[in-house]
């Protein structure tokens, strides 16, 4: 018994840091682990959208198929069948199948199959949001970190600008520009932005979102400026970059993850919403937001047109909400972060 | 005394712009630090000890925040310094230690990486052998498994810990000024015990000057050589400890000692309080700030009296010595 200095217990533990705890507090949030499941299997359908094509449905989706057949349970069909409502005029896209392969979902009015532009679609809804939601942290990081950390002129004419930008309505700005957009591209350096390009709903959605991202971001900095560790650190000689990097960003980094998830659900929604104005994404190219237009007229006779990329959305958010209320308990559990 | 002083301070004031207009938080304190000295600074909450402190660090950086006076470390003048000139001194020679090592870590590094942090803003020297000089320092303020808790995060520590950590911290370059504003306020009894000993030490062993600020008068008569005495943003009393303790001058000196339970003897039915509350700030009384307040209170008292005593032992106040004894040993002072 000469060891007067036993070891501390709780080895285990020793080493956890901040993201060790949010991982373990995630790993026992079974909701927030379904969300993701079924964020990661929607991602991942998207993403197999040409393999689906290519050897599932064997049909082309951006191709308009007005004359085709198919052939179902043994019978040959029309694609475009010969309306048996009402007074039997016009024609009806063929419904669903619910068989793997041609038209599970059924065909839209140019006979293009929905279960595969639901896919493509997915795949363009999903760029959209991811897009406009790095775009919209970046900015918001950097403006909220900037106006935080220097404060006064600095601060008084960032938030001005943010101001500004709250000011803005989302959709009467997206329309405006689209139009004004046809008649002459808007050069931002070497970017150009067409009016039809996706470029334009990206920067749209990521630029109005930024007051409510870089707001929150800009106070949590203040509160960190002001914090007893901050006045230590400039007490014990570290120059302001350092503080900066070492009390300040660290210290955000967990709030800006919180934010990803929420961003990504409320881009979606508003990405869907501007396709659906025809904003962004052009046809032949499809995002949910596009399908659920096209399927707008076949409400009544075929209403799966419609129905699925809603659906697609429907689950697609609540999933990312779910998960990132997850994130958010697990990361940051004191907060109250809510986007919208 | 040595001749040269490792700290001046002269005629430091810190006023802050307010709605009531300019409202005085330290009104023109002086007093000088030899070096390997301990000092005591004392007084009831908002008597202006911490932001005289932070003044000192030239930590104060409110926009609304008027400093003027002089504050000489080592012969220079830090009043009024660029932050790149002060963030040399900061750390390196002069160090502060705060009063709540609750959140006076960053709780986003581990304790270790904190201390090399603070190291390596000083000095040109690898990680490897920061790191091993951050173990060491652990070691140095008495945390049992440095090597462990260096590669601990704050919340994994418990406040003792976390306080003696925040003291390695501002150990780590062998400062000549330590300030420690209530270093022992938020701890228990047997780890402020601990961490007065380990600055006790630090002057034995580096010869570093301290600032102690408390008020709690059993701190100050455990380490401290010289006290202070502060209210309403002026020193109205100072000395060695032993004049003070022995022989306190200003009847707001009294007031606080009175308040201190007796150990022996009979038991007072109630501990005696200074009456009233400490005046606010942006209405001081004209004269002696603590006259509302004071038993001993006459009309010489409207203008405020000057530091006046013998052999260092100093008070702010109109009592004539003879009457101070008088009063004193009629039992003031005691409760």
């Amino acid at each position: 018994m000469t060891d007067t200095t036993p070891p501390l217990p709780e080895k285990a533990r020793a080493a956890e840091g901040p993201w060790a705890t949010a991982w373990r507090r995630l790993k026992r949030d079974r909701a927030a682990l379904a969300a993701l499941a079924v964020l990661l299997v929607i991602l991942a359908a998207c993403l197999a959208a040409p393999l689906y094509a290519t050897y599932v449905s064997g049909t082309n989706p951006f191709a308009t198929n007005l004359n085709g057949t198919i052939t179902v349970d043994g019978k040959s069909r029309d694609v475009l069948e010969a309306s048996t409502e009402g007074l039997g005029l016009g024609l009806t896209p063929i419904g669903p199948t619910w068989q793997l392969g041609p038209y599970m979902l059924g065909a839209d009015n140019q006979g293009r199959d929905v279960a595969a532009r639901l896919l493509y679609g997915g795949r363009n809804s999903l760029f959209i949001a991811g897009a406009a939601a790095v775009l919209c942290l970046v900015v918001a990081t950097f403006v909220g970190v900037v106006a935080g950390f220097f404060g006064g002129l600095v601060d008084t004419v960032l938030s001005r600008i943010l101001d500004v930008l709250w000011a803005f309505p989302i959709f009467l700005l997206a329309i405006s520009l689209s139009i004004v957009l046809i008649s002459q591209p808007l050069l931002i350096g070497p970017f150009e932005i067409r009016s039809g390009s996706l470029a334009l709903p990206i920067v749209i959605i990521g630029v109005v979102y930024i007051p409510y991202v870089a707001r929150p971001i800009r106070n949590h900095v203040i509160t960190l400026m002001k914090s007893e560790f901050v006045t230590a650190a400039v007490g014990l000689g570290a120059s302001p970059w350092r503080i900066l990097w070492v009390d300040i960003l660290p210290n955000v980094v967990t709030r800006i993850i919180v934010f990803v998830p929420l961003m990504l659900a409320l881009n979606m929604i508003i990405e869907s919403a501007l396709s659906f104005l025809s904003i962004g994404v052009q046809p032949p190219d499809a995002s949910w937001g596009t399908i659920i237009q096209d399927g707008q007229g076949l409400l009544y006779s075929r209403p799966a047109v419609a129905l699925a990329p809603g659906i697609a959305i429907a689950v697609t958010v609540l999933a990312l909400n779910i998960f990132g209320d997850g994130v958010r308990d697990a990361l940051d559990p004191k907060s109250t972060v809510r986007i919208g | 005394m040595p001749a040269e002083p490792l700290l001046e301070v002269s005629g430091l004031t810190v006023s802050f712009r307010t709605e009531d207009g300019l409202v005085e938080a330290v009104r023109g304190i002086s007093f000088a630090i030899a070096p390997g000295e301990i000092m005591g600074l004392v007084g009831e909450s908002g008597s202006g000890k911490s932001q005289t402190l932070l003044a000192l660090m030239g930590l104060i950086t409110s926009p609304n925040a008027v400093l003027s006076g002089s504050v000489r470390f080592r012969g220079q003048e830090l009043v009024g310094l660029g932050r790149r000139a002060l963030d040399r001194i900061r750390g390196r020679d002069m160090a502060m230690i705060f009063q709540d090592p609750m959140t006076a870590l960053t709780p986003v590094h581990t304790v270790g990486a904190q201390i090399v942090e603070q190291i390596r803003a000083h000095e040109r020297i690898s990680p490897r052998a920061a790191r091993a000089r951050a173990v060491e320092l652990i070691s140095a303020v008495g945390i049992p498994a440095p090597a462990d808790v260096a590669g601990r995060y704050p919340h994994q520590l418990s406040g003792g810990m976390r306080q003696r950590a925040v003291i390695a911290m501002a150990l780590s370059c062998n400062p000549a000024l330590l300030i420690a504003d209530e270093p022992t306020t938020a701890l228990d009894v047997t780890v402020q015990a601990q961490i007065l000993e380990l600055i006790g030490r630090l002057r034995d062993e580096f010869g570093s000057a301290v600032i102690l600020v408390t008020h709690d008068l059993g701190v100050v008569a455990e380490i401290a050589d010289t006290v202070r005495v502060m209210y309403a943003g002026k020193v109205v009393e100072e000395g060695s400890k032993r004049d003070l303790f022995t022989a306190p001058q200003h009847p707001y000196a009294w007031g606080l000692f009175a308040s201190i339970p007796p150990l022996e003897g009979a038991r007072p039915a109630r501990l005696s309080a200074i009456p009233g509350t400490p005046p606010r700030l942006s209405a001081l009384p004209a004269g002696c700030a603590f006259r509302p307040r004071c038993a001993h209170a006459h009309a010489a008292c409207a203008a405020m009296p000057a530091l006046t005593g013998e052999g260092g032992h100093r008070a702010a106040c109109v009592l004539s010595p003879a009457r101070r004894a008088e009063l004193l040993a009629a039992g003031e002072a005691r409760s």
